[in-house]
């Protein structure tokens, strides 16, 4: 690959943590054969230098809270070849998306000395309701080892492995016995898309759905199973409003056991 | 065979030092954030001493037994698949010279393994798995000779977990064959010792290194009592009479749908099952697209990947993958292999979070079977 047309890589971010871009600086060791194979054009968590668009790659983090970031996602699309979101917050509405299920106005009366300084929408949503985009990578945060693989997927211009099947496919390949059926600990790991490894279960701690939905979760189902040992509805809306509280399956499932 | 001998419990661990002389790795029964799994032994007292596995639909318990019992539990989460076929194998790797590319197999010697405590159901597993890879056009050749270099000891079921049903198929609980060495544990008030029978050459020169006794008659039919006890105590059964027809011609039966409404699409009775044997392969390059790799994982027919053909999966809802499953274990894998892929283990119905149980499944549409799931779908036009 000759290294004069070097792809242009621009990362955003609207309403998150920082903690999806900063997986991106976490890859230390790979981060140089990264700068060696992208131009790192925008990215203000790691250089003040700032190149300008179009860019080939975008990766955006975080969620649409404002009016202001409503519009400047349009501008980012505008100047982005390809546009992947990272991240629960950008493909889900992250954490934040837990003010969806109650009135903003209320919040905001009770945290800010002046609310008439906050100007805020009354939703957290995702990227993907805003503008198109051309993929989602998920989690929690997102695992570094995946952002690595979508990168050098876009790079030779080939489909990321990034499976969409239930966590207990990794749980079940990295041989970790299962907490929910041995240890009777409650576990999102059948109805949550992988990518993370099944980490908490290797803790012996159930999985807490950082990735979201699966491709075709079956909510009910776990919460029927969880109501049968004794879980109340509360427990169970909780356990499904966390990171991911906001894409469709979960919030759904949640809004079952609002009563 | 030939004659049967008695290996008194204290002199056990003479089994690991003859192993580990011949140049064996020892994989074996262990306790594992609880349960008993299968891993590496360093000697008899690695082994799950006075535990038992309490086992039902959705639930497995460990017990502390009253007796010091090394084999007295069932069978565990994971199988012996996982060191034949590991679940995460790299194929091989690619490097880029120039404008074409190197190819660098996999030259790993094989591990030799010595399997210790391999169940009469896994026995067969191990032989439907033989199948599968090693006969047939295309051979899995790092199962070959992963599987040629294995030693096979056998454990003989004395006891039968919650959801065993090896009597119904056929597959156990004594193992006939197919195995180097089997011991029958049995422990009486004053004394602990192992009931051992020889299937091979390889078995006997194991043997030879061993403090042993011929076999009374009286041990030989304490030993066989035992294993019939287990026979009798089965915890579920299946009805395996015309099940190949019955799952074959009732596709659209309306069980399928109550299945789908219960069932995860998790995996998990696939992921433990001792014969599945499906996997994918992902190609994945670096960052600079100089260097190339071909991983095999193991896989399920219940992701959508598994089914995906130009445009989409075939197999999309949890009531089709569902059905695959329960199909091809019980019916078309009689097809494709003259057999049966399901060995009565289990393990499906342990470790599925939800409890779905086959040999529930199987009665359930046997009972209501063609007629009336016509009607019903009639109903539902
Ligand atoms: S521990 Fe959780 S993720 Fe692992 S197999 Fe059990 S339910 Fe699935
Ligand atoms: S289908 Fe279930 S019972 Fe039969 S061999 Fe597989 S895991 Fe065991
Ligand atoms: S049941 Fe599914 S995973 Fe198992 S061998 Fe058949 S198709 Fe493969
Ligand atoms: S039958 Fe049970 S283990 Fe199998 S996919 Fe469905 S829920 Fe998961």
């Amino acid at each position: 690959m000759t290294k004069i047309d070097k792809p242009k890589l621009a990362v955003w971010k609207f309403a998150s943590c920082d903690g999806c871009q900063l997986s991106l600086l976490d890859c230390e060791d790979e981060l140089l054969s990264v700068a060696e194979e992208i131009e790192i054009a925008h990215f203000p968590e790691a250089t003040r230098q700032v190149l300008k668009g179009p860019y080939d790659l975008s990766l955006v983090e975080g969620s649409i809270t404002t009016p202001q970031d409503a519009k400047r996602i349009q501008e980012v699309r505008r100047v982005s070849k390809t546009l992947i979101t990272i991240g629960a917050c950008a493909t889900a509405g992250g954490i934040q998306a837990l003010r969806n299920f109650q009135d903003v106005k209320e919040f905001v009366s009770i945290v800010y000395a002046n609310p008439a300084y906050i100007d805020t929408l009354n939703q957290s949503t995702p990227i993907a309701e805003h503008v198109a985009v051309d993929f989602e990578l998920r989690g929690c945060p997102i695992n570094k080892t995946q952002l690595l693989e979508v990168i050098s997927a876009f790079l030779a211009k080939r489909k990321p492995n990034t499976p969409a099947h239930s966590t207990c496919i990794e749980c079940k390949r990295r041989g970790t016995v299962c907490v929910m059926v041995a240890g009777g600990t409650p576990c999102l790991g059948p109805i949550t898309h992988a990518g993370c490894g099944a980490i908490c279960p290797s803790y012996q701690r159930g999985c807490y759905g950082c990735f979201g939905p699966m491709e075709n979760p079956n909510t009910s189902s776990m919460s029927e199973g969880w109501k049968k040992s004794g879980a109340s509805d509360d427990e169970i809306k909780r356990v499904f409003r966390t990171f991911n509280a906001w894409a469709d399956s979960f919030r759904e499932e949640s809004e079952k056991h609002d009563k | 065979m030939s004659e049967q001998v008695v290996l008194e419990r204290n002199d056990l661990n003479g089994l690991f030092t003859v192993l580990q002389g011949q140049g064996y790795t020892v994989i074996g029964p262990t306790l594992q954030d609880g349960a008993i799994v299968y891993d590496e032994l360093t000697s008899d007292k690695d082994l799950p001493e006075g535990w038992t596995d309490e086992q039902d639909g959705g639930i497995y318990r460990l017990k502390k037994r009253s007796d010091k019992a090394l084999f007295g539990y069932v069978v565990g989460p994971y199988t012996w698949k996982r060191f034949l076929d590991p679940p995460e194998k790299r194929l091989w790797q690619a490097k880029r010279e120039g404008n074409d590319f190197r190819i660098i197999p996999e030259n790993e010697p094989p591990p030799k393994y010595a399997f210790l405590g391999v169940r009469s159901c896994e026995i067969h597993a191990l032989a439907i798995q033989d199948r599968v890879f090693l006969e047939g056009d295309y051979r899995n050749t790092s199962y070959e000779k992963r599987r040629e270099a294995a030693l096979i000891i056998g454990v003989q079921c004395v006891q039968a977990g919650g959801t065993c049903f090896c009597v119904s198929v056929n597959t156990g609980p004594r193992a006939e064959s197919g195995f180097d060495l089997a011991l029958t544990e049995i422990l009486e008030e004053d004394r602990h010792y192992f009931v051992v029978e020889t299937g091979t050459d390889q078995g006997a020169k194991i043997i030879d290194g061993l403090k042993v006794q011929p076999a009374k008659e009286t041990e030989v039919a304490e030993a066989d009592n035992r294993i019939s006890h287990a026979a009798k105590n089965m915890g579920r059964k299946l009805n395996t009479e015309g099940v190949r027809d019955l799952l074959v011609q009732n596709h659209d039966h309306a069980r399928w749908d109550e299945v789908a409404n219960r069932c995860l699409s998790c995996a998990n009775c696939t992921m433990v099952c001792p014969t599945c044997f499906c996997s994918t392969v992902e190609d994945v390059t670096d960052i600079t697209g100089e260097h190339a790799e071909r991983w095999q994982k193991q896989d399920s027919c219940f992701t959508m990947d598994f089914s995906y053909l130009h445009g989409g999966s075939v197999r999309a809802s949890t009531r089709s993958q569902y059905r695959q499953w329960l199909t091809h274990k019980l019916a078309t894998w009689i097809d494709q292999f003259d057999e049966s892929g399901c060995t009565g283990c289990g393990r499906c119905i342990t470790w599925c979070p939800v409890a779905i149980d086959l040999t529930e499944e199987v009665e359930a549409i046997r009972k209501s079977s063609s007629l009336e799931s016509v009607v019903q779908s009639d109903k539902e036009r």
